[in-house]
């Protein structure tokens, strides 16, 4: 298991190698000129042509990208083209949000989702199991922004009983939960009715197994039944999808961090792509792989404790 | 003949289905003493597994025990609430099933379904559950049982789980034991170890044995009568000499004609044509008269009575009705 964990850590830094040669190339090649971006509308050219110089932006591509990778194993991530900031300390301050957010909506999205998949397919085909399809249906289908702002517009601006956006206290007050239960039904309906969905077909097939049967003809409780020989069966084929779709809510981020307007890595994200700063973008592509990844070996690692059939070597 | 465990007294059990409720079973009756060893025979479909599980009511939620008496013990548990049964099941009544790959769960170890069982009905904590667990795996021949107790199920082999899945249903020392085709998924040498294990137990617990199977070298190893099923309707019972010496129902001898024999070289193996009809299917007279090739005009037209040829052995068939009558 170590080693495999070890191996896991190091094919992590191989992808990280590509990953940051594909935003580096795309970067580079997409239209817009940092240098003008830092130099405003009304620097001369011979100024954009020094801040040019300064960055080594006319430098040939491999050369620019090598120095990057020097600094980068050595753990600069580099400086911000906007403002001189360490792109470590502007990922640092922010990431706390970020996470903050992302696990929030994790665990809206497994609780709903799970709880949602377990009534309907307890329930199948009563109305319970309509309405819980179509919930999950309208959660896959419904757009982050769309949803974010709706519900400000219901829960903060009509009802006003919870706060427009930020995240400013800390999430173990009260005044920090209500701060993220907006964002985090925002960013985690989607994945809720991924979940939903793959519950709901993985104890289907579950409750008709031989072995569930067998645990009927022993005499063993309806409650234990599902609870304990049904849904740690059907929990495998969930664990992958809370996995896959922790990537899709890194990226959902960006926008519900926007929505809401909190401090985040997403947001840090997006106004760094408009501004052209490179090395902020580049930081915070590496930051979100990296996460992704972690939490998929933790899934890994996790269906050893639920399928004892599976073990690394 | 000993004293009567379980008596089915006609037995309708139907499923619901697109086109209303369609019998499986139908109009089944048999009884079974304690240490006897009852075999239903007949192909895929005929209605024997339905019957074991009606039985023990572990039907699949479309199906229901439309009309008939189930007695246990001289009790009728054909009404009983789901609660009652789960009482009984695993503790007075137990089955063991098909499928030893698939039929204990691959996620929990041996040990936490060996116990459980015993702590549900017999109230052991989980000490003294285990303790009997590894004294139950060691009477059904399973070597290193305080090892087994702490393995999954596939580190096992289909013999061993199928050894396991007999030590959970004999955990309660239960009355009737119901093995639905125990040994068809297992090896031919294992098959033989399986049976005589079954055979041991039911002598040392003194236990009625239901055995479902459609293999006829089976039943002449562990049968003490058999019952003869053909598309949900019992259609000859006898002892295990009868049946084999002489088998009435033209089935039944189709049955045994299509075993083939080492001893007769010669031996043609005789198919019987056709196959099994379908729940839905409209059938006037016997259900068997469109495969059977002795049919009459009678059969064609009125469902057969079951007619005692002994005290023992009856058959439903109208070639029999004549010499019955003649007696």
């Amino acid at each position: 298991m170590v080693g495999f964990i070890f191996r896991r850590f190091f094919q992590l830094v191989i992808l990280l190698f590509g990953i940051s040669f594909l935003v580096f190339s795309s970067m580079y090649l997409a239209p817009g000129d940092p240098a003008s971006m830092i130099g405003g509308p009304t620097a001369s050219k011979e100024d954009v042509e020094a801040i040019r110089d300064n960055l080594g932006l006319d430098d040939p591509f491999l050369t620019q990208y090598g120095r990057y990778v020097v600094d980068l194993v050595q753990g600069d991530l580099g400086y911000s083209y906007q403002n001189q900031q360490s792109v470590a300390e502007a990922i640092g301050v922010r990431l706390p949000n970020t996470l903050k957010l992302a696990i929030a909506s994790m665990i809206v999205a497994i609780v709903i989702g799970i709880l949602t998949g377990l009534i309907s397919a307890l329930k199948q085909n009563s109305w319970l199991d309509v309405g819980a399809t179509t919930f999950a249906l309208a959660g896959i289908s419904i757009p982050n922004f769309w949803m974010g702002a709706v519900l400000i517009l219901i829960f903060s601006v009509n009802l006003q009983i919870l706060p427009v956006g930020g995240l400013s206290s800390p999430w173990y007050t009260v005044e920090g939960v209500k701060e993220l239960i907006l964002p985090a039904i925002t960013l985690g309906t989607g994945a809720a009715a991924m979940i939903a969905r793959m519950t709901r077909s993985s104890m289907l097939e579950v409750v008709r197994a031989d072995y569930v049967r067998t645990a009927r003809a022993k005499g063993v409780k309806e409650r234990e039944v599902i609870w304990i020989h049904t849904l740690k069966n059907a929990m495998i084929p969930v664990l992958t999808v809370i996995g896959v779709n922790f990537g899709s809510l890194l990226g959902g981020t960006i926008i519900t961090e926007k929505v809401f307007a909190i401090n985040g890595v997403g947001r840090l994200m997006i106004d760094a792509i408009a501004a052209r700063d490179f090395p902020m973008v580049q930081g915070s592509v590496l930051l979100v792989a990296t996460l992704f990844v972690v939490v998929n070996l933790v899934v890994d690692v996790v269906y050893t404790y639920i399928d004892p059939r599976i073990k690394y070597q | 003949m000993g004293e009567a465990l379980l008596e089915v007294k006609n037995m309708i059990t139907e499923f619901r289905t697109a086109d209303g409720y369609l019998p499986a079973v139908r109009d089944v009756s048999f009884s079974l003493n304690k240490g006897e060893t009852l075999c239903i025979v007949g192909e895929s479909g005929c209605g024997k597994s339905i019957t074991s599980l009606s039985i023990i009511g572990l039907l699949p939620s479309n199906g229901r025990i439309a009309s008939g008496e189930i007695k246990f013990e001289g009790e009728a548990i054909q009404s009983h609430t789901s609660e009652q049964m789960r009482q009984i099941r695993g503790n007075q009544i137990s089955m063991i099933f098909q499928e030893p790959m698939t039929a204990l769960n691959p996620v929990l170890t041996i040990g936490y379904q060996l116990r459980e069982p015993l702590m549900i009905h017999e109230k052991l904590s989980k000490k003294e559950a285990h303790k009997k667990g590894i004294d139950l795996l060691k009477s059904v021949g399973i070597p290193y049982p305080e090892k087994r107790m702490n393995q999954y199920p596939h580190e096992l082999s289909g013999g061993m789980r199928q050894r396991v899945m007999i030590a959970i249903a004999l955990s309660c020392n239960p009355g009737l034991l119901i093995a639905d085709e125990p040994t068809t998924a297992l090896d031919v040498t294992i098959q033989a170890q399986i049976l005589d294990l079954i055979n041991d137990l039911k002598q040392e617990y003194h236990m009625g044995v239901i055995m479902v199977t459609h293999d006829m070298g089976v039943v002449a190893e562990v049968a003490d009568r058999v019952m003869v099923m053909y598309a949900g309707k019992k259609v000859e019972e006898g002892t295990v000499e009868e049946i084999f010496n002489h088998p009435k129902h033209p089935y039944t001898i189709g049955l045994l004609n299509s075993v083939p024999d080492v001893d007769k070289p010669d031996f043609e193996l005789e198919a019987i044509p056709g196959s099994l009809p379908s729940l839905n299917q409209q059938i006037h007279g016997c259900r068997f008269h469109e495969r059977c090739k002795f049919a009459k005009e009678t059969c064609k037209q009125q469902e057969p009575p079951a007619f005692d040829l002994s005290h023992s052995h009856s058959v439903s068939c109208w070639l029999e009705a004549e010499e019955v009558i003649n007696q």
